[in-house]
């Protein structure tokens, strides 16, 4: 298995860069950011490929135009500026819009979370779920490692939809690489099979999630993990068949609860199915991180690290057996 | 008597049409933007029935067509009677305009056959423009973009986001015409950030740009004709001067008139004021 750690966007706009040869209908949009695979693009494809500058309604108002037209765009930028400040160009153009036609638009957001962590609050990205499920039409897409994102490409060309991919900037190392069966359109997909707590994860949590089962495995405590990867459409009942042997999930992201995210979406779900299975949620309260510093210590400060989610794990196992 | 006189002649009757019609919507559908729709008239009446366009109300995908977007959506009730008439839909639609089962709201949207994008929220149409003419001009495709929007709708930090952008790109296949009737929601421009001088503005970022009187029809086809053969890679500007109520004397130069609603029972008095 290829293990190595990669960031998703190279992966994916390697792929596409490759599919920009056969595929002329393919366009790269980008709000004056890069990748060093991005470099190839520019430099073979200068017809179909365009900085638009630090304008990110105009990337998205652009892509609209010459989806329109019938190509397939790519609109790279920063996350958080890209869908927060373009926000109602999302929502009138591409979501509204796709009630009457087909616009395929990806929208490939970079620094999902705390992936720019040293950069501050203006920089990380912990609203986007809850604030992108919200707009209909929109297909929402949360890897969590590279070979997921390559998947995606063909997805992305095939759908022809407006979608949020939501990248990490950080190389992640790879989950997915020798599972051949994996289908996006499924969703999710069960990294591993519990007792009685499942832990479900979209995005960089995914990773810590397996920190956890593999650690508590090793005290004999058999967590089930369930990786989320398509946030939208989901399909519930497929997801619902896999919850519902267990007694208590946990929902894990970099990202608000208790406000639309990953545990909004699991919680309607129990929800619907009228179950009285239990759930606890792990995120961020409603408060941004101005603290300073890696990743890994901001994980730590707000619970979200390895040994935060054990204790949750711990006590919420105290309450199945009290 | 010059073939341009017949047109000329047929346009100001269709314009005197389309005001009368635009106010029976108002009459029965009292949330319809009146002053900035009466503005826009001469500037419909020239696209379409000057056949400066070119359109299919039977096939309004049709490849071949002019993509036209009407930025400022709300402005633009005066279309409806014109996309009736051309045949987009059936004239008996124009009596259940904001009614129940009607596809015609008081703004509208892409639901209407000949609506090509959803502008209910102002500055969004350059930059879908310049999307378009970028997709035309990349597939080699001769039809043209024409864009509309208002001179408030100028304050949208987007719009010029587009303007740059259309420049630079040399979409010279992207007109956007600019119904300069000078009043906001609330007050004059020139009162709450003036935008003078504009047409050396959109030169700046280099665009070509011209003025017309907006309500002169001659004057207006006459450019649009000309602006539309012109193939040199600048955008086009077409700044069109005009009367924010035009046509009804208590809107005219009134600046609120754009919250200002025609009571019912007013309306026939003034449609038969109308010149």
């Amino acid at each position: 298995m290829n293990t190595e750690k990669k960031a998703m966007r190279d992966v994916f706009i390697e792929q596409i860069y490759n599919r920009m040869a056969d595929d002329d209908s393919l366009f790269f949009l980008s709000a004056d950011f890069g990748s060093p695979k991005l470099d190839m693009i520019r430099e073979d494809y200068k017809d179909r490929f365009i900085n638009v500058g630090i304008a990110e309604q105009n990337l998205i108002n652009v892509a609209t135009g010459l989806a329109l037209e019938g190509f397939t765009v790519y609109a790279y930028a920063i996350a958080p500026f890209l869908i927060m400040r373009a926000y109602e160009q999302i929502r009138n153009n591409l979501s509204l819009l796709s009630h009457t036609h087909k616009i395929n638009v990806n929208i490939i957001g970079v620094g999902a979370g705390l992936s720019y962590d040293v950069s501050g609050p203006t920089h990380h990205c912990i609203e986007d779920i809850s604030i992108m499920r919200t707009l209909p039409n929109i297909t929402i897409f949360s890897p969590s490692d590279w070979a997921l994102a390559e998947r995606f490409v063909n997805y992305s060309i095939e759908n022809k939809g407006p979608k949020y991919l939501r990248f990490d900037s950080k190389p992640l190392p790879c989950i997915y690489g020798d599972r051949a069966n994996i289908e996006i359109h499924k969703g999710f997909f069960e990294l591993a099979e519990g007792n009685e707590i499942c832990l479900i994860a979209t995005g960089y949590m995914t990773h810590t999630a397996l920190d956890v089962v593999s650690r508590l495995g090793e005290e004999g405590i058999n967590i089930g993990l369930i990786d989320v990867f398509l946030i939208k459409p989901l399909d519930e009942n497929l997801l619902f068949k896999k919850l519902n042997k267990y007694k208590f999930i946990i929902t894990l992201e970099e990202g608000f609860i208790n406000k639309g995210g990953l545990d909004s979406i699991i919680l309607g779900i129990l929800n619907k199915k009228e179950s009285n299975i239990r759930l606890r949620r792990i995120g961020f309260n409603d408060a941004y991180v101005f603290d300073i510093g890696s990743r890994e210590y901001l994980h730590k400060l707000n619970k979200l690290d390895r040994e935060g989610i054990i204790m949750s794990i711990k006590d919420v196992m105290e309450k199945i057996y009290a | 008597m010059r073939e341009s006189d017949n047109l000329f002649g047929f346009l100001k009757e269709k314009a005197l049409w389309v005001r009368k019609e635009t106010l029976n919507i108002h009459k029965i559908a009292q949330d319809t933007r009146l002053a900035s729709s009466l503005s826009a008239v001469e500037i419909f009446v020239a696209l379409y029935y000057g056949k400066i366009l070119a359109f299919a109300p039977k096939d309004i995908r049709w490849e071949e067509r002019d993509r036209f977007i009407i930025s400022k959506g709300h402005g633009s009730i005066s279309l409806y009677p014109i996309l009736a008439d051309l045949g987009f839909y059936d004239m008996k639609e124009l009596e259940r305009v904001c009614k129940e089962g009607s596809f015609l709201g008081g703004i509208p949207d892409t639901m209407i056959p000949g609506y090509e994008t959803i502008n209910g929220s102002l500055g969004h149409g350059p930059g879908v423009g310049c999307g378009i003419a970028l997709a035309l001009k990349r597939r080699k495709r001769s039809e043209k973009v024409f864009v509309l929007l208002g001179d408030g709708e100028l304050y949208e930090g987007s719009v010029w986001e587009a303007v740059m952008f259309a420049g630079e790109h040399k979409l010279g296949n992207l007109i956007l015409i600019i119904d300069n009737n000078k009043v906001c929601m609330l007050d004059y421009c020139r009162n709450i950030l003036d935008l003078n001088p504009l047409d050396d503005k959109f030169k700046m970022f280099k665009w070509a740009v011209k003025t017309v009187d907006g309500h002169n029809i001659g004057q207006l086809h006459n450019s649009l004709k000309r602006i539309k053969e012109d193939n040199n890679d600048k955008p086009k500007l077409l700044i069109a001067n005009t009367v924010k109520g035009k046509g009804v004397p208590s809107l005219e130069n009134d600046p609120l008139s754009h919250i200002k609603n025609i009571k019912p029972e007013e309306i026939d008095k003034v449609i038969g004021g109308l010149k």
